[in-house]
C-alpha cells in the first residue's frame, strides 16, 4: 500500500511539472502576473512529493519490502541498515528517482534564493527547469518504474547490492556526481530563458555565476570522490581509468569550468554572450549525454547499470529534444545577442578565451575517445577500443599551454595590456620553476623523468605567478599586510582553485611517472621488498562478515627495519551475490601510499598472487580537487551575489 | 594590403595551424591507440573481409575460457588459458593477477599483442563484476555464427531467484 502511495505522489510531482513548465511560461509572455506566481508554489509541490516518493522508497528498502522488484534486486536482508538505505541509489531506477528529486531540489533552491531577480524571468527559469523534471519524470514511469510489485509471488530475500557498492565512498559519491549535473541545468535554464526574451544582460550573467559554480563545485567533489573510491575499493590502484563514464563525467566538468570563466568576461566585460549561451547549452546536455551512454549500455565500461534499449530510446529522443529545441532557440535569437568586444589581442579577455578553447580542445579529445569506438561500431569497421595512451598524450600537450596561460592570465588586465610590463615576473618565474623543479625532482624521486620535471615546472610555474599577482594585487594601494586582509573572496577563490589544479598536477605527475606496481607470489612468511620498503606477510586468519565470508592477510612492513605500519588486506566472497571482493590495504602518506591487494590463492593453497603498490603523491590528485571545489565554495559566499532582500543566496548550494 | 587585413589574415592562418596541428595530433594518438576487437574463430580465420592481425600488433580479444585449460607456473605468477567462442581456440598468456570474476567458462576480454598466430600476450584482462555479464562484443560475435552461446542453467543458478 506504502508503495502504491509513492508512485501515486510520482505521478501528481508529474502533473505539478508540467504545471510548471506552461502556466508561468504563459503568463511571462502574457505579462500576467497570476500565472507567473504559480511558479514558486508549483516548484514546492513538485519538490514535496517526490520527496515523499523517495522517502517512500527509502522505507521499503530499510523494511525489506521484497515486494518490490526494485528492493528484491538490490538488497539483502542481511545487508547493515545504513547500506540498504544506499541501496536505494545503487541501480537505475533509484539512482534516477534521486536524479529527479535532486533537480526538484535545485528548482525549488532557485524558487527561494531568487527574490531580486524580476518576476518575469523567475517565472521562465522556472518554467525550462519544470521542463527538464518533466522528461526525466516521463522517463522514470514509463520505462524504469522504483514501485514495480513482485507479488503474488514474491521472494523471501533479495538478491542483495553490487558488493563494489557496499562502501561509505559509494554513499556520498552518486548524490554529489548527481547534484553537478542536475545543477548545470539551472545555468541551462538561465540562458534558455534569457534567450528566449533575447535579453543576455550582464545581469543574466551574475545570477547565473553562483549557481554555475555551486553545480561546478559538486561536481569536482564527486569525480574526485569517485576515483578515490576506485583506487581503494576497485583493488587496482588506479585513479583514473578513461573508462566512458569517467568520460560521461569529466565532458561536462570541462564545459563547465568553460562556461565559469567565460560568465566572468560576460559579467564583467559584456562580450562572449553567444559563447557563453552556446557553453551553458552544451555542459547540461553534456551531462544529458553522460546520462545516456550509461543507462543505455552501448559503451562497453565497468558502471555495469542493466541496460534495456528502451530506455536508452528515450533518453535518446529526451536528448535529441533538449539540445536540438535549444540550438534551435539559440540559432534563432543569437544574432539578435552578438556584440563586438573592444578589446586588443594582449588582454584578458582573449587570455580567457584561449583558456575557453583550450578546455573545450580537451572536451573534443574525450568526446572523441569516448564516441569513436560507437561511431566505428556503427559503420561496419568492427570493434575498436581507444586505450588510456591516447588521452595521457593529448592532456599532457594540452596540459603545457594550458598551465602558461593560467600562469599569466590573472596578470593581465581587461581590454588591453602590455607584455613587456609582464615579461620580468614572467623571466624570474621560469627561472626559479625550472630550477625548483629541478630539485624537486631530484631530492623526491630515485631517477629522472622529463615528464615528472614538466608537471613540477608547471605546477610551479603556476604557483609563482600566483603569488606574484598576490602581491601585486595585494600593494597596488596599501602595504601588503593591509592589502592582503581587502582581497574580495572571489580573488581568494580564483587563488584556491588554481593553486588547488598545480597541487593536483604534481600528483598526477609523480604517479603517473614513479609508481611502481610488482603482482608477486607471497606465501606466510615470505619478504617483498620495494623501493627500500619491506613487507613481511605475516599470515593469513578467517573474517566473515553480515553477508560475506572474508580472509585476512597481515602484512608488516618496515622502512631500515624500523616499523611502519602492519596492513590487513582482505578477500571477501558475497554468497547472495556470489561475487568475490578485494578489499585493499593502503598506508596513507602525504608523499607515498603503499597499498596492498589479495589477489587470488595459488594452486598450492599456501602462496598468494599479491599486489603491492608504491603510489607517490598520489593524495594530492585529490587534495588538489579538494581545493578546487573549497574555492568554488569561497566564490559563492562573495558578496556581490546577494541581493538586496536575501542575504543567504550563498547557501543555496547547501540546501539544495 | 591594409593593417586590419594583414592582422586578420595573420589570425586565420594562426587558426588553421593550430586546427591542423591539433587535428593531426588527435589523429596520431589515435593510430598509436586503437585496438581492434576479434573473437578467437577471427583471429584464426580471418574477419569477414579476410584481414587478419599481424604478429606483434596490439588488440582485444574475447571469449569464453576453455574448461580445464588454465594453468599455472609454480615459481611465477604466469598463466595460461585457451579461449574460444565456437570455433577454434587460441592461447592467451598473462603474468599478473587475474580479476575477482575470473573463472573456467566464464566470458573475459583480453587486451595484449599477438606474439604468434595463435597467441597472445596479454597486459589486461577484464572480466565483469556480474555473474550473468557477457561482455557485449563477444556475446555480438556470438551471435553473428549463428550459434549464440548462453550461460548454462547451472551456472546462472544463485543470481537469479
Amino acid at each position: 500500500m506504502i508503495a502504491e502511495i509513492g508512485h501515486f505522489a510520482l505521478i501528481i510531482s508529474l502533473g505539478f511539472a508540467v504545471l510548471l513548465s506552461v502556466l508561468p511560461l504563459y503568463g511571462a509572455s502574457q505579462n500576467n502576473p497570476t500565472l507567473m506566481n504559480f511558479a514558486r508554489p508549483l516548484s514546492w509541490g513538485m519538490f514535496l512529493l517526490l520527496g515523499l516518493s523517495f522517502c517512500i522508497l527509502l522505507w521499503a528498502f530499510y523494511t525489506n519490502d521484497f515486494t518490490l522488484t526494485y528492493v528484491a534486486t538490490n538488497s539483502n536482508s542481511l545487508l547493515p541498515w545504513y547500506y540498504r538505505l544506499t541501496a536505494v541509489w545503487g541501480a537505475h531506477e533509484g539512482s534516477l528517482l534521486l536524479w529527479v528529486l535532486i533537480q526538484a531540489a535545485w528548482t525549488v533552491a532557485v524558487a527561494t534564493f531568487s527574490r531580486g531577480m524580476p518576476q518575469e524571468s523567475v517565472a521562465r527559469v522556472l518554467a525550462v527547469m519544470g521542463m527538464i523534471t518533466v522528461g526525466f519524470l516521463l522517463f522514470i514511469i514509463m520505462t524504469s518504474n522504483p514501485f514495480l510489485r513482485t507479488l503474488p509471488f514474491f521472494p523471501i530475500d533479495g538478491r542483495d547490492l553490487n558488493p563494489l557498492l557496499q562502501d561509505p565512498g559509494l554513499i556520498i559519491h552518486p548524490p554529489m556526481l548527481y547534484m553537478g549535473y542536475v545543477g548545470f541545468s539551472v545555468a541551462f535554464s538561465f540562458a534558455i530563458a534569457s534567450l528566449m526574451t533575447g535579453r543576455l544582460d550582464t545581469a543574466w550573467a551574475r545570477w547565473s555565476r553562483p549557481w554555475t559554480t555551486a553545480a561546478w563545485l559538486f561536481l569536482t567533489l564527486g569525480i574526485s570522490l569517485g576515483s578515490w573510491w576506485a583506487y581503494y575499493e576497485l583493488g587496482w590502484g588506479g585513479w583514473w581509468f578513461w573508462d566512458p563514464v569517467e568520460n560521461a563525467s569529466f565532458m561536462p566538468w570541462l564545459a563547465g569550468t568553460a562556461l565559469m570563466h567565460s560568465l566572468a568576461v560576460t559579467e564583467k566585460r559584456g562580450t562572449f554572450k553567444a559563447w557563453t549561451v552556446l557553453l551553458a547549452i552544451s555542459a547540461f546536455s553534456l551531462s544529458l549525454l553522460g546520462t545516456f551512454l550509461v543507462r543505455s549500455g552501448i559503451l562497453v565500461s565497468v558502471h555495469a547499470f542493466a541496460s534495456d534499449p528502451a530506455r536508452g530510446m528515450f533518453i535518446l529522443g529526451f536528448l535529441v529534444f533538449v539540445i536540438g529545441g535549444s540550438l534551435l532557440l539559440f540559432a534563432l535569437k543569437s544574432a539578435s545577442v552578438r556584440v563586438r568586444g573592444n578589446f586588443e589581442l594582449f588582454s584578458r579577455e582573449n587570455a580567457l578565451l584561449a583558456n575557453n578553447i583550450l578546455l573545450v580542445a580537451a572536451l573534443v579529445v574525450v568526446l572523441v575517445g569516448t564516441l569513436l569506438p560507437l561511431v566505428h561500431k556503427q559503420l561496419g569497421l568492427g570493434s575498436v577500443s581507444i586505450g588510456a595512451p591516447f588521452f595521457n598524450m593529448l592532456f599532457t600537450w594540452l596540459m603545457v599551454p594550458f598551465a602558461f596561460l593560467l600562469g599569466i592570465g590573472p596578470l593581465i588586465r581587461w581590454k588591453r595590456d602590455n607584455l613587456s610590463s609582464l615579461m620580468k615576473p614572467m623571466l624570474i618565474s621560469g627561472v626559479a620553476s625550472l630550477a625548483l623543479a629541478g630539485v624537486a625532482v631530484i631530492l623526491l624521486a630515485e631517477w629522472f623523468t622529463g615528464l615528472a620535471f614538466l608537471g613540477w615546472v608547471m605546477a610551479l610555474w603556476i604557483v609563482f605567478m600566483h603569488g606574484f599577482e598576490l602581491y601585486q594585487r595585494a600593494t597596488h594601494r596599501h602595504s601588503f599586510a593591509v592589502g592582503v586582509k581587502k582581497l574580495q573572496r572571489s580573488h581568494w577563490a580564483m587563488m584556491l582553485a588554481h593553486v588547488g589544479l598545480a597541487v593536483t598536477v604534481i600528483g598526477i605527475a609523480m604517479v603517473q611517472n614513479y609508481s611502481i606496481e610488482r603482482d608477486v607470489r607471497l606465501a606466510p612468511g615470505e619478504h617483498f621488498q620495494i623501493q627500500g620498503y619491506d613487507f613481511y606477510f605475516k599470515g593469513l586468519r578467517d573474517k566473515d562478515g553480515p553477508n560475506y565470508d572474508g580472509y585476512v592477510a597481515d602484512f608488516e612492513i618496515t622502512l631500515d627495519g624500523n616499523y611502519v605500519n602492519t596492513l590487513h588486506a582482505e578477500k571477501r566472497f558475497y554468497s547472495t551475490a556470489k561475487s568475490m571482493m578485494t578489499e585493499a590495504a593502503i598506508d596513507r602518506g602525504v608523499t607515498r601510499d603503499l597499498y596492498i591487494a589479495l589477489g587470488e590463492r595459488l594452486d598450492d593453497g599456501d602462496a598468494w598472487a599479491v599486489r603491492i603498490y608504491y603510489k607517490p603523491f598520489v593524495r594530492w590528485i585529490w587534495l588538489g580537487s579538494l581545493f578546487m571545489a573549497f574555492g568554488a565554495l569561497v566564490a559563492i559566499s562573495d558578496k556581490r551575489y546577494r541581493f538586496r532582500k536575501n542575504k543567504s543566496d550563498s547557501t543555496a548550494a547547501k540546501e539544495a | 594590403m591594409n593593417p586590419r587585413r594583414k592582422k586578420r589574415l595573420g589570425l586565420v592562418l594562426a587558426l588553421i595551424v593550430g586546427i591542423s596541428t591539433a587535428v593531426g595530433l588527435m589523429l596520431y594518438a589515435l593510430n598509436q591507440n586503437m585496438d581492434l576487437f576479434y573473437t578467437p574463430t577471427e583471429l584464426v580465420y580471418g574477419k569477414p573481409d579476410g584481414s587478419k592481425p599481424h604478429v606483434g600488433q596490439r588488440l582485444r580479444i574475447g571469449g569464453m575460457v576453455v574448461e580445464g585449460s588454465v594453468s599455472r607456473d609454480s615459481k611465477s605468477l604466469l598463466v595460461k588459458f585457451d579461449l574460444a567462442d565456437v570455433g577454434p581456440k587460441v592461447t592467451i598468456e598473462y603474468n599478473g593477477i587475474l580479476p575477482d570474476l575470473f573463472r573456467e567458462g566464464q566470458g573475459i576480454v583480453a587486451q595484449g599483442v599477438l606474439k604468434d598466430a595463435t597467441t597472445i600476450e596479454a597486459f589486461e584482462v577484464l572480466a565483469k563484476h556480474d555473474e550473468e555479464y557477457m561482455p557485449p562484443e563477444v556475446a555480438e560475435a556470438m551471435e553473428k555464427v549463428h550459434e549464440p552461446l548462453e550461460y548454462t542453467q547451472e551456472q546462472k543458478q544463485g543470481s537469479s531467484q
